[in-house]
């Protein structure tokens, strides 16, 4: 049985509605000076255009798409909170909505005051908050602070209050945007262990994410919007990966080449072409288990003595994580005669975490100059496919890099006593 | 992990979404559904505004009182207003009180949905909650004055009769009235930002308008009933008759007052029904 059916739903929003309302003074305006003229209709654009898709009752199933996409605009339909233009949505069973962690929090009241209110808001009985208290309270790990003020709390302990009282909200259907991304390590695990209890209690839980991998490992089927369309609906393995591969060939085409190209000549060296790549193919979306090689063309004009080319990467933030230097191992600044060069630099295998990075390119000579006023950036993102912590699909590291480490572990024959009763006293 | 109840077997209820229409029931039922939420809010809504002002209680009592001082002075004392036999600063403070609340309902209702857009952007909930919501927070208020009320009652020896048992009603009149108009005016406000801007205006208007300072004796017989369309004029005198004794029972003008109240309120009731579709795509 379906929980959800949407038929060719649609939403259009007038260009601009979002930003700016109109006041009465300008319609009477309006009115007065143009009486007999037809109202010209706004421009506007389809946010969501002619979806259609089946959830069966008690599936996960992840949204995905990038940004404007529609994600947003399907999830406030489904949860009641804007109407559709066309078409029509069946839902059986009741629907709770969390696009937002806290909503109608308020700083003045105390955590205590403050989980009645919000639980009331998502759409939770006085009776029911009651009953969970103690459990909402534990989740959220602020037993200390319940009768403080929400406004002296700190950042992480006022999302995990209010990812808390959410988490507890048990309709049988569940549209929750990107709310995952909260609250440090041991949270955020908690916090999709308990997405993947929920659904395994046949409630229907329909979740926006960029974490492909949280998609992958909670939800058996996906649904992949891009420009307001329907683009796939299916297993969620196939669906991510189509998804993949197309934000991977609208990236690479022709951008790279045309931002090399602006960059200003120098007069002993010039880079003729860069390339990323993964298995000999140019990428920007890359898996986690194979090895990722940069390759760069240049030609030397004249003999440079000094000149090197420096490789950074950087997270989606700009901290800096790795340089490296094409010819940094040398002993001594090498001179580098004129002609035409390829260097590739190869990252292995099982090293990058499931972010997006870049890459950034600068070639020097040293004591001289920089030969371009600004390192050339490649943005890339990686996709888990290794083995680093494969056993917990569940759980994305938000460690900057995640590289394979040789673990060793050996069962003992016969337990160390003395080692034994430190361990016990040490968790008392 | 904490345990999650199981669903799968239960009886669901269906619901089908459609695009917005014109004429949309009322669905009062779901209201109801939502009577815990409107007690949150009430409850919010009063206890960060006592938490946030030092005054607090004070503040409640202070407006009305300054009021009163004000036209016992100047139309009282000076303009020699007639007030039914009654001293003067009891009857001022009897229709003041009806009044603030009234003012203050109206001008919480009308902006209420500005104030929780937060709200109604991120969950759905029956909307009509909010308005109402801010409505009541003032019944507080309202009560803490009123003790100041029944304080110069005592003083001047002025005993209610009977008709004090009819007192509730008037109140809720003086609710309705405010939620009729905030209905509307919330609605409007949503579309048309600047519909703020016209409240003082209005409420003072008003205020001139209904016998607060004056008794609605002064207003020729013939008119009385078509004075009555404003409907505080039946709630200020059905307040004076009820706890003040000397007045006038309010009569036809009553009548003409419970009537376009329940016009307003029904009316309103559609408009927001069918202005709530759109208010997460515009506020």
């Amino acid at each position: 049985m379906s929980a959800i059916s949407c038929e060719l739903l649609s939403k259009r929003y007038a260009i601009g509605q979002r930003e700016r309302y109109r006041a009465l003074r300008d319609v009477i305006a309006e009115t007065v000076s143009n009486p007999f003229r037809r109202k010209r209709k706004p421009e506007s654009i389809w946010a969501l255009k002619d979806v259609s898709f089946d959830v069966s009752q008690g599936e996960p199933v992840g949204i995905i798409g990038r940004n404007g996409a529609g994600k947003s605009t399907l999830l406030k339909i489904l949860s009641r909170i804007t109407k559709p233009t066309e078409g029509q949505v069946l839902i059986r069973g009741r629907v709770g909505s969390l696009l937002e962690v806290g909503t109608g929090f308020h700083p003045e009241l105390t955590g205590r005051e403050n989980i009645f209110l919000n639980g009331a808001i998502i759409g939770m009985r006085k009776a029911e908050i009651v009953r969970k208290f103690d459990e909402i309270v534990a989740f959220a790990e602020v037993e200390k602070f319940l009768d403080t003020p929400v406004k002296r709390y700190s950042s992480g302990m006022y999302v995990r209050l209010a990812f808390a009282v959410a988490a507890h909200l048990e309709t049988e259907i569940l549209v929750i945007d990107e709310v995952l991304a909260v609250g440090d390590v041991a949270f955020q695990r908690k916090c999709l262990g308990k997405i993947d209890a929920l659904s395994h209690s046949g409630r229907t839980v329909l979740f926006v994410s960029h974490n492909m991998q949280a998609v992958r490992s909670l939800c058996k089927e996906a649904i992949w919007l891009e420009q307001g369309q329907l683009k796939a609906f299916g297993p969620s393995a196939k669906v991510i990966e189509k998804y993949l591969d197309a934000a991977g060939r609208n990236e690479k085409s022709g951008d790279l080449d045309a931002r090399l190209q602006a960059m200003p000549a120098d007069s002993s060296f010039r880079m003729n072409y860069v390339s990323l790549e993964q298995d000999g193919v140019t990428a920007s979306t890359v898996l986690s288990g194979k090895p990722l090689d940069l390759v760069l063309g240049y030609s030397i004009f004249k003999d440079t003595p000094g000149f090197h080319i420096c490789v950074s990467i950087l997270d989606i933030e700009g901290s800096l994580l790795i340089e490296t230097i094409h010819n940094g191992h040398a002993e001594e600044p090498p001179l580098v005669k004129a002609g035409d060069y390829v260097s590739r630099v190869s990252f292995p295998a099982e090293f990058f975490a499931s972010h997006a990075y870049e890459v950034g390119i600068l070639p020097s000579i040293a004591s001289v100059r920089n030969c371009w006023p600004r390192p050339l950036t490649i943005p890339f993102a990686v996709e888990a496919s290794g083995k680093v912590n494969q056993a917990y699909p569940g759980y994305a590291t938000p460690a900057k890099l995640a590289p394979l480490l040789d673990w060793k572990t050996e069962r003992l024959s016969k337990p160390i006593e003395s080692a034994a009763a430190t361990v016990t006293n040490a968790s008392r | 992990m904490s345990t999650v109840a199981d669903v799968r077997s239960e009886e669901l209820p269906t619901l089908l979404i459609t695009p917005p229409s014109r004429w949309i029931p009322l669905e009062l039922s779901e209201l109801w559904q939502y009577r815990e939420l409107l007690y949150f809010l009430v409850w919010r809504d009063i206890k960060v505004r006592y938490k946030q002002t030092a005054l607090g209680a004070a503040w409640a009592v202070m407006q009305p009182l300054f009021m009163m001082v004000v036209f016992s002075l100047f139309f009282g004392r000076l303009a020699k207003v007639p007030s039914d036999g009654i001293p003067y600063p009891v009857f001022t403070f009897c229709a003041l009180i009806p009044w603030q609340l009234f003012a203050n309902a109206l001008t919480e209702s009308s902006n209420s949905l500005i104030g929780n857009q937060n709200l109604i952007t991120k969950v759905y909930f029956a909307r009509l909650v909010i308005p109402i919501a801010a409505v009541l927070s003032g019944l507080l208020d309202f009560l803490i004055a009123f003790t100041i009320l029944l304080g110069m009652m005592l003083y001047y020896g002025i005993v209610p009769g009977w008709p004090i048992v009819a007192l509730p009603a008037f109140i809720l009149l003086a609710i309705l009235t405010a939620l009729a108009v905030g209905l509307w005016l919330s609605a409007l406000n949503v579309q048309f930002r600047d519909v703020r801007y016209t409240m003082n205006f209005l409420v003072q208007f008003w205020l001139f308008a209904t016998p607060v300072a004056y008794p609605s004796s002064i207003v020729p017989e013939q008119w009385r009933a078509l004075y009555g369309i404003n409907p505080m004029v039946g709630v200020v005198e059905g307040f004076r008759w009820a706890l003040l004794g000397k007045s006038q029972p309010p009569g036809a003008m009553l009548w003409v007052s419970v009537l376009v109240v329940s016009a307003l309120l029904v009316g309103g009731l559609y408009y927001f029904r069918r202005m709530e579709q759109e208010f997460a795509d515009i506020v």
